[in-house]
């Protein structure tokens, strides 16, 4: 660094002055590093977000270069106390560049125009970054030839990006995650402020205090996000998950979280995996189809369908399909988790914004209550929930619960049940099948291969005895005729075992669950 | 400003959490009771009414005895109750979030379809299906839901009433021991084939072997089977505290035995199931009350046994009702005062007790710390009770809620209950409450809308030692003249069943 700054100038400096301007570069290299780091963090978060990571890094890339040539522009504006303004843009470029993957976080489940938010965030950031360089160079001014100037702040510049796109994969990501990065570049920008209202003291003149005031508090409210991030994500909970975690909620009813990798992205509760969009097909068209087919044979084509828990919408995407429902309602106890489905782009997309059909009726109710309180009969009754890895799911799956399905079931409907693995949990898949039909169903457990969850299974139930379907609409991506016809076949591991029926008073099912999955973790 | 903001909201947040819920002291009937009974003064009727048969007291044992008395085609019963609100202590509130009981909270299932609440429950639909042997079962919304109970201890829930964490083998082995005590009991029978211990304790022996068990106290015989164990020890504390008002040491060995065995069917058998609603037994009460009439805000000064005239005072005044028959449904305290030839006789021994109902907001996060949400909810260093969740047997389990707080003045005779209780308006009971809560919900008053608080200053009889067997008890079962008695306190221990089945007995006297 030395050696640098002691190649001598044409007119030689004092050496506090070279002391000065060799900080100013290390400024300079500092600022870069910055401002690289929130243009990466803008464009990661959009691809996450968004999805379509090419169409998000090069809108991003290109906004953000042109708000930094709206910011050099607009530099030629400022006039008179350049240190003032230097430290200002500082303390802006802090604020805003270290607030935004926070603010990105939590604006997405809420703002339904994301993209807009993201897209002032970048903008933003751009014409701040764009004022840092030229006002520098013009602090700079008198202490170089133009020549010298230029080639030595372009070099930290260039050599701050060169560091800055390392850091970024290597360090800031992995160690620190997308919320802390920014916020640790918030203090870093917020330091170069403070650190400036020393170094840029002579050309300050007055009212320093009141600037150092002001920096040092953006640093301490930096530090202080840094320290709280655990808000947003924690580390823990990102090594919990192979993907990087692009969203998570705590709701008052359980913690979600949505992930992102190569194959696409996952949604967890509690947790555990929903669905990953790679291979959620099989799941819900297994869900969907079989029970739509049997309510069909028996009756017609379902016209009123009901859906019980399956916030995600996927399962509400498949009943969709069939032109001649007329109605369908979803109850699901997590708005958060609904509204999530509904205005997350990617799980929007991936459920064709089910939620917006006019045919759809959303409760957020708990689905035993609202089944005790609620009359009503249905021609296809699909329920989706969560494992029951807990009491308050548990109940969902007891003899009351399966009564009261039945008392929703038109006489010639049809419901499915999402059991668990028969392979996995092979007590705690039949203790579903029994508890159902202990609560007067006629039942044909049937399962199918998941790759995200193994082999997975479901029960298909009415109120009178009946055969299982043979028939699915064509086209549909994984079920056809022959695949539905063996998926009623049991292999000799799966098939049944005695178990107690599942009721309020014993939760038996729970203990089973429990006890059976444990010995896969 | 920047910093100043966030401090000052906090403040803010501070004072307003420290501010006490709003919530009500709600009256129980001990007002009008004490200045209208307790003096003595028998006020001159203007008035005069006929009725056929007079039930004095809308608590179980009354109701009970007006459904038995519509069943068996009598018509012209009256119940008058003293309160504004019929019940008892099986009262009920409810909220626009939930129903919840005011005092007593559940049954234990009936062991066989011939037993007298049978008729009950099946007329409230609350009977599923017979098993083969012929037991009722209970219909699974009524069963209460598993988690039934769990502990607060040492900063963490654990499931159950026992607290098995942590226990010694000897823990365990003297937990074996009492069990096998219990089943020898549950399987004992007299040479009639009575059991040693049923509910209600009308079908059970007078064998002394068993009445014998009422001379000591019930930690006099626990100490004889050496059973020590600290453990077991406070859960037979806890269910005396629970269901009597007493601890171990004061409690009748008799009515501590009863209180295991007489729920269990036979040796090795589980506990019979707990059957409760979202607001207790007063579900229990509705059902009793819809084929009743009765008359609230009548209060019964005087009764004259010889002629079944009462004296007594409704909302304009007093009044002179003239019956066939009597049937005094009140506990002894007031009989012994009202009724002419009972008046200066001896009565049971009564227990206090607090009951509020928390209306919760917003449950408190669990922290998932233990065992999750119960109906019971006990803390382990507490003298209180714990609560219980009015929305766990429907199975709402998020959002608001109403919990259920107990508090018994074990122990405690009325001079000390006063003592305590000098002073304590509704805010020193809801900060006493919330303190409460806060040992396992640091967050409880964030979320508390408010807090009713009941003063059920005789609660219940105590089964203290020697009094659950004793000819003053059997005594006071017996009528004078026309007047017929009928209260759980007759049975010398406070339950629905109890009372249920004096009200049928007091029917089955007054229909013939």
């Amino acid at each position: 660094m030395e050696s640098l700054s002691s190649s001598p100038p044409p007119s030689p400096a004092p050496a506090a002055d070279t002391i000065r301007a060799t900080a100013l570069y290390l400024n300079v290299f500092i600022v870069a590093i910055c401002g690289l780091v929130y243009e990466l963090l803008a464009g990661t978060l959009g691809s996450y977000l968004l999805g379509d990571s090419v169409t998000q890094f090069s809108l991003v890339i290109g906004l953000y270069l042109s708000a930094m040539g709206v910011g050099a522009w607009l530099s030629r504006k400022l006039d008179g106390e350049l240190a003032r303004r230097f430290v200002e843009i500082e303390l802006a470029v802090a604020v805003v560049g270290g607030l935004s993957a926070p603010v990105l976080f939590l604006s997405f489940g809420t703002v339904v125009h994301f993209q807009v938010v993201l897209l002032a965030f970048v903008s933003a950031i751009g014409v701040l970054v764009g004022l840092e360089l030229p006002i520098l160079m013009r602090l700079l001014e008198g202490q170089l030839a133009f020549k010298d100037l230029i080639s030595r702040v372009l070099t930290f510049d260039y050599i701050g990006a060169l560091a800055a796109s390392l850091m970024f994969p290597l360090v800031l990501v992995p160690k620190l995650g997308l919320v802390r990065s920014s916020l640790a570049m918030g203090c870093a920008n917020a330091g170069v402020a403070l650190w400036g209202t020393w170094l840029l003291a002579p050309q300050l003149a007055k009212r320093v205090v009141g600037l150092r005031v002001r920096a040092a508090i953006v640093l301490i409210v930096m530090i202080a996000g840094v320290v709280t991030a655990d808000y947003f994500s924690t580390w823990a909970e990102d090594e919990m998950y192979a993907d990087p975690v692009v969203y998570t909620k705590q709701t008052p009813y359980q913690r979600i979280v949505v992930t992102r990798g190569k194959a696409g992205f996952q949604l967890f509760l509690n947790g555990n995996l929903q669905f990953s969009s790679a291979d959620e097909y099989r799941y819900h068209e297994a869900l969907v189809h079989p029970v739509m087919a049997a309510a069909t044979a028996y009756s017609g084509p379902p016209k009123q369908v009901l859906i019980l828990g399956g916030g995600d919408g996927l399962a509400l995407r498949e009943v969709l399909t069939y032109p001649t429902v007329e109605h369908v309602t979803l109850v699901d106890l997590d708005p958060a988790m609904t509204s999530l489905s509904r205005h997350f782009p990617a799980l929007a997309e991936l459920n064709h914004h089910s939620f917006d059909d006019p045919r759809v009726t959303l409760v957020n109710d708990d689905a035993m209550v609202w089944l005790d309180e609620h009359p009503g009969q249905y021609d296809a009754i699909v329920v989706d929930f969560p494992d029951p890895n807990n009491f308050a799911l548990g109940k969902l799956f007891t003899k009351l619960f399966y009564r009261r399905v039945r008392a929703h079931l038109a006489p010639a409907g049809a419901a499915v049940v999402q059991a668990t693995s028969p392979l996995f949990a092979r007590r705690s898949y039949w203790c579903i099948a029994d508890t159902m039909a202990a609560a007067g169903l006629a039942v044909h457990p049937y399962h199918v291969t998941v790759p995200s969850f193994g082999v997975w299974g479901y029960v298909l139930a009415r109120v009178q005895p009946f055969d299982p379907p043979t028939h699915v609409p064509p086209h549909l991506r994984f079920l056809n005729d022959e695949a539905l016809a063996g998926m009623f076949e049991m292999p000799a591991d799966m098939t049944h075992v005695p178990v107690e029926i599942n009721q309020l008073d014993n939760q038996a099912l729970v203990r089973y669950y429990e006890r059976e999955w444990r010995r896969w973790e | 400003m920047l910093l100043g903001a966030p401090i000052a909201a906090q403040l803010a947040c501070r004072s307003h959490a420290r501010a006490l819920p709003p919530g009500t002291l709600l009256e129980t009937g001990m007002t009008r009771g004490h200045s209208l009974v307790r003096d003595g003064h028998v006020p001159v009727p203007q008035r005069t009414r006929q009725v056929g048969v007079a039930i004095v007291g809308g608590g179980v044992a009354g109701l009970a005895c007006a459904w038995e008395l519509k069943r068996r085609g009598v018509t012209d019963a009256v119940v008058f109750e003293l309160d504004d609100v019929h019940g008892g202590t099986a009262r009920g509130g409810a909220s626009a979030v939930t129903s919840y009981p005011w005092g007593a909270h559940y049954i234990v299932a009936p062991q066989a379809s011939g037993e007298a609440l049978v008729p009950l429950l099946a007329e409230m639909g609350a009977i599923e299906s017979y098993a083969a042997d012929g037991a009722p079962i209970i219909d699974e919304a009524l069963r209460c839901r598993e988690p039934e109970e769990r502990v607060w201890y040492l900063g963490r829930w654990w499931e159950g009433l026992y607290l098995d964490a942590g226990a010694s083998a000897d823990d365990r082995r003297q937990l074996e021991q009492f069990k096998h005590e219990i089943d020898l009991w549950s399987a004992w029978r007299d040479d009639r084939g009575r059991r040693a211990f049923a509910i209600p304790r009308s079908a059970a022996t007078d064998d002394p072997r068993v009445t014998a068990l009422d001379k000591i106290s019930f930690a006099a015989w626990l100490d004889g089977k050496r059973l020590t164990s600290p453990r077991l020890r406070w859960l037979c504390d806890y269910g005396c505290r629970d269901d009597y008002t007493l601890t171990a040491a004061t409690t009748s060995a008799w009515a501590g035995i009863f209180y295991f065995a007489a729920r269990q069917k036979g040796p090795g058998a589980p506990s019979q199931t707990v059957v409760t609603w979202p607001n207790g037994n007063a579900a229990l009460v509705a059902q009793l009350a819809k084929s009743a009439r009765i008359e609230t805000g009548v209060t019964a000064v005087s009764i004259d046994d010889a002629t079944g005239r009462i004296i007594a005072i409704d909302r304009d005044g007093p009044i002179a009702v003239d019956a066939r028959k009597v049937v005094v449904a009140t506990p002894a305290f007031v009989a012994n005062r009202v009724v002419r030839s009972r008046r200066g006789q001896p009565h049971g021994d009564y227990g206090a007790w607090v009951v509020a109902n928390v209306h919760l907001n917003e449950r408190p996060i669990e922290r998932g710390r233990g065992c999750p949400p119960a109906w019971d909810n006990v803390f382990r260093d507490s003298p209180s009770l714990g609560y219980v969740s009015a929305t766990h047997q429907r199975g709402r389990d998020r959002g608001p809620t109403v919990w259920t707080w107990y508090y018994a003045f074990a122990d405690d005779d009325a001079a000390s209950v006063r003592r305590k209780l000098a002073g304590a308006g509704h805010a020193e009971w809801a900060e006493v409450i919330l303190t409460d809560l806060e040992r396992a919900h640091p967050d409880v008053r964030d979320r508390v809308a408010s807090i009713d608080v009941a003063f059920w200053g005789h609660g219940m009889v105590r089964p203290r030692v020697g009094s659950c067997w004793s000819d003053a008890l059997a005594a006071r079962s017996q009528p004078a003249g026309n007047v017929h008695f009928a209260h759980t306190d007759l049975s010398g221990l406070a339950l629905f069943e109890e009372a249920f089945d004096h009200g049928l007995r007091a029917a089955r006297e007054v229909a013939t």
